[in-house]
């Protein structure tokens, strides 16, 4: 076993787990405050990977804007869809809005296939990043390294943002106990919108952090969305701490499974699934008990 | 101004030609006598019209075949055949299961004399075993394995474009004798990346390279991450990545590949099979100078950009060669009913056994009678930087070509027991 080589690769699985951990995160935000398991996710992340080409493409507008460009503009369009449809089912069986989101993300992905063909769209590494740095004894890609860094200072962020200020005082309030936080005078309704657009918007960010790296094509989110899922439900729904640790600990995990064997990679993360589901069903970090 | 001109020049001397050819063969040919089985022809098309290789082949391989359709009739007057000639399709979503309830229904119920295209070798090899239960033809040209020549071939099947041996004999050859005699090949682990490792090994080999080392990805490869493969490529540091992933693996791999920048390393890539659709994703300058096999590159000559135009007025695409290859096989298809006076798929084999044929696609083409495998002459290919493209489609620039003795298995490695 060659360690040079197994340490790259745990780099190699903090850069997929940066992904999982953005896209779970928005899960579980959502989730926790909505009560929606969102199935439009994966086509979501697609968007904001369209986004960025997009950007480039019509209007030149190169990477380091379209990194916030384009999840405003997705989350804008979050809004209209929370306001517009998803609203309408709260006080419905989950069912519904399971079948909404889902529905959802066929409709967003047939869109962009009709659109832009199955296959893909170019876009090029920042011209910033394009280098490589020597890591030991292979040179390893900056963007790469620029992607788990700035994934983990949003996941940081959105956790701040959740656990320590204001705002995410009132939404916890608003999860735990909607009439009364509304009794206190405070507009529920709003913030639920909000958390639904930054939870759209962290998947949209993913997206273009993919755009680089990742074939740009319309059905790139229904691919990772499935891991994604086994990912939540490895770290418990709605737990932001639980989302962002299994995002990144699968991530690892997978790459150093592929050192065995490349099949590996995608079996390690089912089969971890399944073994949480018998010991801990509510997931590793939930602190409520599976009903 | 001067360049505009002359395509416009070409494109009138073209288009000239196509007219004045059109009604003068209509008139000169012999109204042959066919007879159809049930009344009418139906050709049906079973192919991927929503997921990897919906642009390569898709809807538009079903245009290409009713190009041909009405492009025979124009030739050969209303009623060439005898009776109407239809055209059915079916999307197999690259299911092996679905590819073959398709097939049967086609056969079965709506009295298909032929099936076309197929892409998903998988697929391929199952619509060829319905084929020979009903007795019926299947013309393969978007499945790339050899076994539909080989350990499966059948009296019924016929393996039109191309296949691993060809893109093998190629790209392996040249990259073997010019760029570098260390493999490492990464492939998808499904029927087509076994094939196609399987066809590479033997002929890096058998030019002096060696393999070094070949691992298989899985597939499908949900997480679209390739870097525990391409760091094992830089510890390895082969002189050549072969690189035998197809479609949206592909992109992805060759967008990793430069970010890892294993070119500056001194590891050049090969690419097994290679589609003009890869080359819109991955963007044609970060594929600048790569060297692939091709049956067919629609710029090659006056005949085929001809058939290009025709295809792009239509689609508002350029063709791939699959596009070309369906309506090239459903050509000679028509002309052989033409020949046997009948659509009896028995018939109809017999005039496709042994037939010498050159068209727009197929170039000293033969239809190998002991294996139904389809001979013609194959491409080596460079892809351009974009400062010389002409156009937003035009890609690549033809290196040589690969004569067909030399693109085809040898009779005797087939395996082939009809």
């Amino acid at each position: 076993m060659d360690l040079g080589y197994v340490s790259i690769q745990l780099f190699n699985g903090l850069v997929n787990g940066a992904f999982y951990a953005l896209l779970s995160l928005g899960l579980a935000i959502i989730f926790g405050v909505l009560r929606v398991v969102n199935f439009a996710h994966g086509a979501v992340y697609m968007l904001g990977a369209f986004a960025a080409y997009l950007l480039l493409q019509q209007f030149d507008i190169g990477f380091w804007p379209a990194l916030v460009l384009a999840p405003i503009g997705v989350a804008l369009l979050g809004v209209v869809v929370e306001r517009l449809l998803l609203r309408r089912l709260y006080g419905l069986d989950p069912l519904y809005n399971f079948l909404l989101t889902f529905g959802l993300a066929l409709f967003l992905q047939d869109a962009m296939r009709l659109r832009f063909g199955i296959q893909g769209q170019p876009y090029p590494t920042p011209d910033e990043l394009s280098a490589s740095v020597s890591l030991g004894p292979v040179s390893y890609p900056v963007y790469r390294l620029f992607v788990i860094a700035f994934s983990l200072l949003i996941c940081v962020a959105t956790w701040y943002l959740i656990e320590r200020t204001r705002l995410g005082m009132v939404v916890r309030a608003a999860t735990e106990r909607a009439e009364l936080t509304r009794a206190l005078g405070i507009d529920v309704d709003r913030w639920v919108t909000a958390v639904f657009a930054i939870g759209i918007g962290l998947a949209a960010l993913a997206g273009v952090l993919a755009a680089p790296m990742r074939n740009v094509a319309p059905l790139m989110g229904s691919e990772l969305i499935i891991l994604t899922f086994a990912v939540v439900v490895i770290g418990g729904l709605g737990s932001i701490v639980g989302a962002v640790t299994a995002g990144f600990l699968i991530g690892v995990l997978a790459s150093l499974g592929a050192v065995f064997n490349p099949a590996f990679e995608n079996v390690i993360v089912f089969a971890l699934m399944a073994v949480v589901l018998l010991v801990r069903p509510a997931g590793l970090f939930s602190s409520r008990e599976a009903a | 101004m001067k360049r505009v001109l002359a395509l416009a020049m070409i494109a009138a001397v073209v288009t000239a030609a196509c007219g004045a050819a059109a009604p003068t063969g209509g008139a000169s040919a012999s109204p042959a006598q066919v007879t159809l089985n049930d009344g009418k022809l139906v050709i049906g098309v079973i192919n991927d019209q929503s997921l990897v290789y919906a642009d390569l082949s898709g809807k538009n391989a079903v245009e290409a075949v009713k190009m041909a359709v009405e492009d025979f009739k124009a030739k050969y007057g209303e009623n060439a055949l005898g009776g109407p000639i239809e055209v059915i399709t079916a999307d197999h979503q690259n299911k092996p299961d679905l590819a073959s309830s398709k097939a049967q229904e086609f056969y079965e119920r709506n009295n298909a004399d032929i099936i076309l295209d197929v892409p998903t070798s998988s697929a391929a090899l199952a619509i060829a075993k319905v084929a020979n239960d009903e007795k019926k033809l299947y013309i393969n040209i978007t499945a790339a394995t050899t076994d539909l020549t080989g350990v499966s071939c059948n009296k019924y099947t016929f393996h039109y474009a191309y296949d691993t041996y060809m893109l093998a004999a190629g790209t392996g050859k040249w990259v073997t004798e010019n760029l570098g005699k260390q493999w490492y090949i990464i492939y998808p682990n499904y029927a087509f990346g076994q094939d196609m490792e399987k066809s590479f090994r033997g002929a890096v080999t058998k030019f002096g390279g060696t393999v070094v080392q070949s691992d298989g990805s899985p597939f499908p490869n949900t997480s679209g991450d390739f870097s525990n493969l391409l760091v094992k490529a830089g510890q390895l540091k082969p002189q050549i990545l072969g690189v035998m992933q197809a479609g949206g693996d592909l992109v992805n791999v060759v967008k990793q590949y430069n970010q890892f920048k294993l070119g500056d390393q001194g590891i050049k890539l090969a690419i097994g099979l290679l589609f003009d659709t890869d080359i819109t994703a991955i963007g044609q300058d970060q594929m600048a100078g790569v060297v692939y096999t091709t049956p067919w590159v629609w710029s090659m000559d006056d005949q085929s950009k001809a058939f290009a135009d025709k295809f792009l007025k239509r689609t508002g695409i350029r063709p791939t060669f699959a596009h070309a290859g369906n309506y090239s096989a459903a050509w000679q298809y028509m002309e052989a009913i033409r020949r046997a006076g009948t659509d009896d798929a028995d018939a109809v084999v017999k005039q496709l056994e042994g037939y010498k044929f050159n068209d727009f696609f197929i170039r000293n083409g033969n239809i190998r009678a002991e294996d139904h495998w389809v001979m013609h002459d194959a491409l080596l290919a460079q892809v351009k930087p974009a400062s010389e493209a002409k156009e937003k489609f035009d890609y690549s620039k033809v290196l040589g070509t690969i004569p067909a003795e030399t693109a085809s298995r040898p009779l005797a490695d087939a395996g082939c027991k009809k």
